[in-house]
Parts: structure tokens; sequence; C-alpha cells
């Protein structure tokens, strides 16, 4: 940190002289400069690769799983190989079973959509594209980072255990996840999840103070909060929301260890286990879900404010056009954030709710469908008539708009309580979340690597495997997630390990076998993607021009591969907003331009 | 980042700002607690206690410690850095105070029959009061590291900056230990 300030300090000054300045290099060793780096850049790809190793466990799980539900009579010799006595005679453990889904849902909300997502883009974007040298507190941003690395060990630990991991569900809901005894999950494995995500807490802390303050505090010269790029004020407003949110979350991990060692009862009453009374007394399993989804809701938002970011400014850029109601934009992501504060109970509707209360939240939820819809429309309005350039950036950002309407559209039925009681906990709710939340927002990520991968890291990816690639994902998500609405309305409740016992659900047999077909296919196209991505950081396409994308914003006036500063001499001064395309018979106007005598005011 | 600080004189500086933000994700972590007492409170099986009178001591000592180092930043503003450094420490000793004296409350609160797990109250009370207890010994720590500094004549330091989070964190603390104490009293 002492060291950035000298080092900025010199540069400054070398160019109050009016030479020609340099970036200060610092002898730097392998480890300060690619371990524990302070450079925002670094952090945002250690972000990248710890989240993409993250993705393919979890999506590995979801294969494992998928075959115990597409072939509930099958077994498969190699998964006893593969799990050991999790998978005698290669079927599946129902205990185990529980820890895949559990694992998956968390590893994929917490470790890739969080600290994957934003990690990366808020901590890549936001000094590039504010026209800083770095972050408000690069050591904290460092610290951040580490704190996610011993998360991250801590859940993979886990899943080692003898017992196994966690396996109460990602959201952990007392009893489950509160007694030892209640299953073998949770024994130690809910310890760990517990120590992880303590840890995940104080990182995504640590990141979000950073991410708000660099934001307000380190703009360039000119660039006021009404020209900042839309990512920016996605990422400030998902900031915002881990920084108020995940404390709750905290609160409720701490009484949760309490219940679970020093003998409270915050969560617990009147259990019998095994034929044993336990002494618990006076307390609520409702607590705990208000606390969880408390964060929970917000948690979502997390997620796709991002990704919608991303999305806005990646349409933008490949029509060529500004992007339309640039203010509506703003204003949305404003009442998304705070609506989504407002609304946690609609989780909650049949777990003994009060049903007055529910009708507040029915009304609340359905208020956030006007700003999401708001959005959409803007995105649909910037596409049409755009000259539209198909990259693959542009494909997975109008891939997560399509699949956030498909997806946001089902919300609408939930958010009714009287709707909810019939569909909740039913597939219905796991197509829903996953088309709005899960592949959109992996849509959003994908569109930021692919659009971005040039600052990132100098070369292209390949585009004939990123065509596949989007393809390939995007029917295949739909194959998977639109048929669950109708085992949903069926009444086919998730999280069950084996449903062969119903009548009514033998339907169902060929097409889960064949929705667990196409989710092997969809988890193998992303392998491609995977070695895409390694390969082409070493071995891509040269860029030789600093703006390939022909974009405004200010990361493309840095040079290909920019060095720690991001500039080499001054910081440039900001004169627009950063939506000047097909202006004034123009293509685009970098936002460094000043505006000219004639030119029309956006 | 020099550079963009000093084209921005007139904002507040990215360090106390930090802190704030901050302090606002301490309060939604108290409003998690508090609220969810609230909640059980309304639900059966909710036993009211008593606070230890102990506890009105230990809020006049940590009201005495805002003072002493509002007193050491008025010091270090002056240069007076014998008088800061004293005061800085009385604050710390203060600090410790505080700390000893919740510690003895829950000891006379175990005595008198209420015991962390015999109802929920009870465990909400020793969650609430210890994490408070806990986000002052953080603030203890971070006053010794400062008065090591302060100590250290080799290096003279006259940035206030430093000097400004401490003061802020440390109002914070007995500020929310203020608020704490009141709705336990109000509400129980
Ligand atoms: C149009 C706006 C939306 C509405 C009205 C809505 C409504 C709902 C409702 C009522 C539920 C509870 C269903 C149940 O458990 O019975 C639900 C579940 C869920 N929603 Fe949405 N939603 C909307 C948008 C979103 C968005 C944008 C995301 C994420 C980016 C999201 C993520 C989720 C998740 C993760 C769950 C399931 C959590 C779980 O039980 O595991 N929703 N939604
Ligand atoms: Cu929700």
């Amino acid at each position: 940190m002492n060291n950035e300030e000298v080092s900025h300090e010199q540069s400054l000054v070398v160019h109050d002289l009016g030479h020609a300045a340099h970036v200060h290099h610092h002898k730097q060793s392998f480890i300060t400069k690619y371990i524990f780096s302070q450079d925002h850049k670094i952090i945002s790809r250690q972000f990248l690769i710890t989240g993409i190793i993250w993705a393919l466990i979890g999506g590995l799980f979801s294969v494992i799983f998928r075959l115990q539900l597409g072939y509930p009579d099958s077994t498969f010799p190699f998964l006893q190989d593969l799990l050991g006595h999790w998978a005698p005679g290669g079927k599946l453990d129902p205990e185990f079973y529980y820890a895949l889904v559990t694992m998956h849902g968390t590893i994929l909300v917490f470790f890739v959509l969080t600290a994957g997502l934003s990690g990366t883009f808020a901590n890549f974007l936001i000094p590039l594209q504010v026209g800083a040298r770095d972050m408000a507190s690069p050591f904290l941003n460092m610290l951040s980072y580490w704190f996610f690395f011993s998360a991250s060990i801590v859940m993979f630990c886990s899943l080692f255990l003898q017992t196994g991991p966690a396996s109460g569900g990602w959201t952990i809901y007392p009893p489950l996840s509160a007694l030892g005894d209640a299953m073998s999950g949770s024994k130690t494995g809910m310890d760990m999840w517990l120590a992880s995500m303590g840890l995940f807490i104080i990182s995504q802390l640590l990141a979000g103070l950073n991410y708000i303050t660099t934001i307000l505090n380190m703009r360039t010269k000119g660039m006021s909060m009404t020209r900042l790029p839309l990512t920016i004020w996605s990422l400030f407003f998902t900031a915002v929301l881990g920084v108020l949110s995940f404390p709750v979350l905290l609160s409720a991990v701490v009484l949760l260890l309490f219940d679970r060692h020093l003998g409270t009862s915050f969560f617990l009453s009147d259990i019998v286990i095994g034929g044993k009374i336990l002494p618990n007394e006076g307390g609520s399993p409702i607590l705990f879900q208000h606390l969880f989804w408390f964060l929970g809701h917000p948690e979502v938002y997390i997620i796709a404010l991002p990704a919608m970011g991303i999305t806005s400014e990646v349409i933008s850029v490949n029509s060529r056009k500004p992007i339309f109601g640039y203010m509506a934009m703003v204003g949305s992501f404003f009442a998304i954030a705070a609506l989504s504060f407002m609304v946690w109970a609609h989780h909650m509707f049949v777990t003994g709710l009060n049903p007055f209360l529910g009708s507040f939240f029915v009304l609340l939820t359905l208020l956030i469908a006007v700003p999401s819809a708001i959005k959409v429309f803007n995105w649909l309005t910037t596409l049409w008539k755009g000259s539209i350039r198909f990259t693959p950036g542009m494909l997975f950002a109008i891939g997560f708009v399509s699949l956030f309407i498909s997806g946001g559209l089902t919300g609408i039925w939930l958010g009714n309580s009287s709707l909810d009681i019939h569909l909740h906990d039913t597939y219905f709710v796991v197509a829903h979340f996953h088309l709005v939340m899960g592949v959109a927002s992996m849509f959003g990520m994908f569109a930021g690597v692919y659009h971005w991968f040039p600052k990132m890291f100098g070369r292209y990816m390949n585009n004939t495997l990123s065509y596949i690639h989007f393809w390939i994902t995007i029917a295949g998500a739909y194959c998977i997630f639109w048929p669950m609405h109708y085992e949903g309305l069926a009444g086919m409740p998730r999280r069950y390990y084996d449903f062969s016992n119903w009548e009514s659900f033998k339907m169902f047999g060929g097409l889960n076998e064949f929705i667990s077909v196409v989710a092997l296919i969809v988890f193998a196209t992303q392998l491609l993607f995977i070695f895409n991505f390694f390969y082409s950081i070493f071995k891509g396409r040269k860029v030789t021009t600093p703006n390939p994308w022909g974009a405004t914003t200010l990361e493309w006036t840095t040079p290909i591969r920019p060095g720690h500063g991001n500039w080499i001499s001054e910081i440039p001064e900001v004169y627009r907003w950063p939506y000047d395309y097909g202006k004034d018979g123009r293509d685009f106007i970098p936002q460094t331009e000043p505006v000219g005598e004639n030119e029309n005011r956006h | 980042m020099i550079a963009v600080m000093k084209e921005q004189k007139n904002k507040i500086h990215p360090h106390k700002f930090t802190l704030w933000v901050a302090l606002a994700s301490i309060v939604m972590m108290f409003t998690g607690f508090t609220s969810a007492y609230i909640v059980k409170r309304n639900m059966a099986n909710w036993i009211s206690f008593q606070l230890p009178k102990i506890f009105w001591y230990s809020t006049a000592v940590i009201i005495i410690s805002s003072i002493t180092i509002i007193l050491s930043r008025n010091c270090f503003r002056r240069r007076e850095m014998k008088q800061y450094r004293l005061w800085l420490a009385s604050t710390l000793v203060l600090g410790v105070i505080f700390v000893c004296l919740q510690y003895i409350g829950f000891t006379q609160l175990w005595h008198s029959g209420i015991t962390l797990t015999k109802n929920v109250s009870f465990s909400f009370l020793y969650i609430i009061v210890g994490l408070h207890a806990v986000h002052v010994l953080g603030g203890v720590i971070a006053l010794l590291v400062v008065l090591i500094k302060a100590y250290n004549v080799k290096r003279k330091n006259y940035n206030i900056v430093p000097v400004d989070l401490m003061n802020t964190y440390w109002h914070f603390v007995d500020l929310l230990w203020i608020y704490l104490l009141l709705f336990l009293v109000m509400i129980r």
C-alpha cells in the first residue's frame, strides 16, 4: 500500500515535469506478483480461475445426482471407484445424494456466482472503468481474495470427511443443520460449512467495502456518477446489497453455532430423535428462515445484478447503439436493490408464516417485476434496429435476456401465495430459479469473460469453439429446465432421491432420463469452454489494437496489456457518458473525447 | 492513488469512507440479532431478566473513554504528542476495564441463575452483550497498535487520518453499547 502510493506519487511528479512517464515497476518476485498480488487485475483473475474450478466441481456434482434421477434403477460401477463408500455397488447412497445437492447449491450460489462473478468483474472493471490506478485499498482487496481462498479450502476439505459434507440443503434449515445427530451430514460437515461460510462472509464484506469506496471516491476527473458505465452501477448496488445483507447471515451462523455446540435453543424446540426427547425448548426454526432469507433474497440479486450490468454493456457495444433509457436502468437497479430487502418472506409462504403478513409480501414481490420488466424492455429496445455484431459475448448477453424473461415470468406465478401453496418445493421452483438466476447469470458471466478476455489476457478466445459452446448451452439449458415446469405443476417434489414409488410420477421416467442426458452433454460442453479459456490464455490470437470492439469506455484506453497502475501516463479525463455510439454520423466517440462545439448533448 | 486523492481534496478520505461502510455492516449484524430477539420475544416461553448493576458502571467507563479519546485527538492536532499518548493510553486502559466489567457482569448473571442455555432470552443476552465486547476488544487491539506507533520516535507521523479512524470506531462501539443497553432495558 505504501509502496503503491509512493510509486504513484513519483509518476505524478514525473508527469508534472512534462516528461513521458513510465509506470514504475518495482522488482517483484513471482510470489508478490502472481500469488499475494495487490494488483486488482491479478486478483480478478484469481477470483475467476478459482470460480472456474468450483464451477467444474459443482457441475460435476449435478451430473452425478442427475444420473441417479435419470436412471434410478441402474448401477454405475465407476461411481464406486470415484466415490468409494458413498456409492456401494455403483448405486449412489441416499445420504450422499443429499450431500451432492447441498454442495451443488452452495458452491454454485456462493462460490461461483457470488465470488466468481462479482469478484472477477468488480475487481477487473471498477478501477479500469472509473479511471483509477487500483482499488481504494489494494491490501484489503488482496485479503478478500485470501479469505475466499481459505473458505474454499475449508469447504473443499469437508467433501472428504468420513461422515460427508453438509447435507441439509443450501439453505441449511434447522433442525437438520442444528443437530449433529440428525443425519451424518449434520456432523463435522455442517461445522465446516459454517466455518467456511464465516470466512466467505468476511471476504465478501471486505470486497464490498472496497468496491463501494472505490466507485464513490476514486473516479477520475469528469467521471460523474451519471457518466458511469452500467456495469459499474450494477456492481455498486451489488456491493451495497452484500454489505448490508451478509452480516445478517453471519448472525444466523453465530446463533446456529451456539445451538450446535453450547446447548442454546434459538431454533430448536420439542424435538425427538430416535425416540429420545431433546431438552431444547422455546426455539423456532421459522426464526432461522427469516434470518436466512433476509440475506437469501438479496443474495439472488447479488448474483443477478452483475450479470445485468455486463449484459447492458455488451449489448450496447455490440449493437453500436446507446443503451436505451440509461437513467431508467440506474433507477431500476436502485428499485430492485431496495425492494429486494422487503420480499424475503415469499420463500416462506407455506412454512407457517402468518397469511395476513404473507399478503404484504405478495404485493412487494410482484412489485419487483416492474423494474425487472423495465430492464428487459430497455435491452430489447437497445437491440432493436441495431447494427448487431454477433460476437460470442453478444450471443451470451442476448441469451441472458432470453433466460431472464423465461425465468422471471414464473417468478410472478410463485409470488402469488395461493399458487405457491401448490408449487412450493416442487420442480417448478427449481426450473424458476435455474433459468432466472443459475443459467442466466452464468450466461452473464460468459458474456463478460468472452467480451473482456482480450483486455484480461491480451489474446482472443477461439470463435468456433465459443459458438459451439453458446448454441449447445442455450439449447441444453432450455431442454433441461423447461420440462421441469411440467413436473413441478404435476406436484413432483424437489430434493427427492427416487420417484419410482409414486404411480403418478412414473410418467416422468422418460423425461427425467432425457433431462439427465442433456445435462451430461451440457456439462461436457463446458469442458470445451474451459479448454478454450486456458488454451487461449497461452496460445490465443494476439490482440493488436488497444480497442478491438470499438468501445467508448476507459478500460480500452489503457495499453493492450496494462501494467500495475493501468495507465502509463496520466489517468485520462472524461467528458461524456459511455454510450455515444452511432452519434452524429460517427460509429463511436470515446469517453475521453471532449464534447465538440456543434455536438448535441445526449 | 494519491493523484486521485489530490484532485478530490474536498471529498471524504477513502479510508474513512470505507470505515463508515464497515460500521453500517456491523450495524446490520446487530440489527439481525435484535430483530431476531424481538420476534422471539413475542413467542411463547420467554423469561424476562434483570441486568446486573455493574453494566451501568461499565457504561460510565466507556463514555469516559470516548471523552479521553477526543482529548487525545485534540492534543494530536496541537502536536502535543506527550499528552496525546497519555490520553490514548488512558482510553486503552478504560477499554480494558470495560471488557472486564462486562465479564464480571456475566459471572454475576450466571450465579444468579441466568445461565446461557436456561432460556432463549438469556442466550440472546449473552450473545448480544458478548459480541459487543468482542468489538470493543477489537478496538482495544487497534488502540494498542496506534499507541505503539505513537511511541515510535524514529518515525514521526503527523497524519491525522489514522487518529480519526480510531476515534470514529471508538465512538461507534460506545454508541452501540448505549443503544444495546437501552434496548435490553426497555425490551425484555
Ligand atoms: C420477477 C421477479 C421474481 C419473482 C416475483 C420471484 C418469486 C419467487 C418466489 C415466490 C420464490 C419462492 C418459491 C418457493 O419456494 O415456493 C422464488 C424462489 C427463488 N427465486 Fe425468484 N422471483 C423473481 C426473480 C428472481 C430472480 C431475478 C432470481 C435470481 C437472480 C431469483 C432466484 C430465486 C431462487 C434462487 C429461488 C429458490 C430458492 C430456494 O428455495 O432454493 N428469482 N422466487
Ligand atoms: Cu426471493
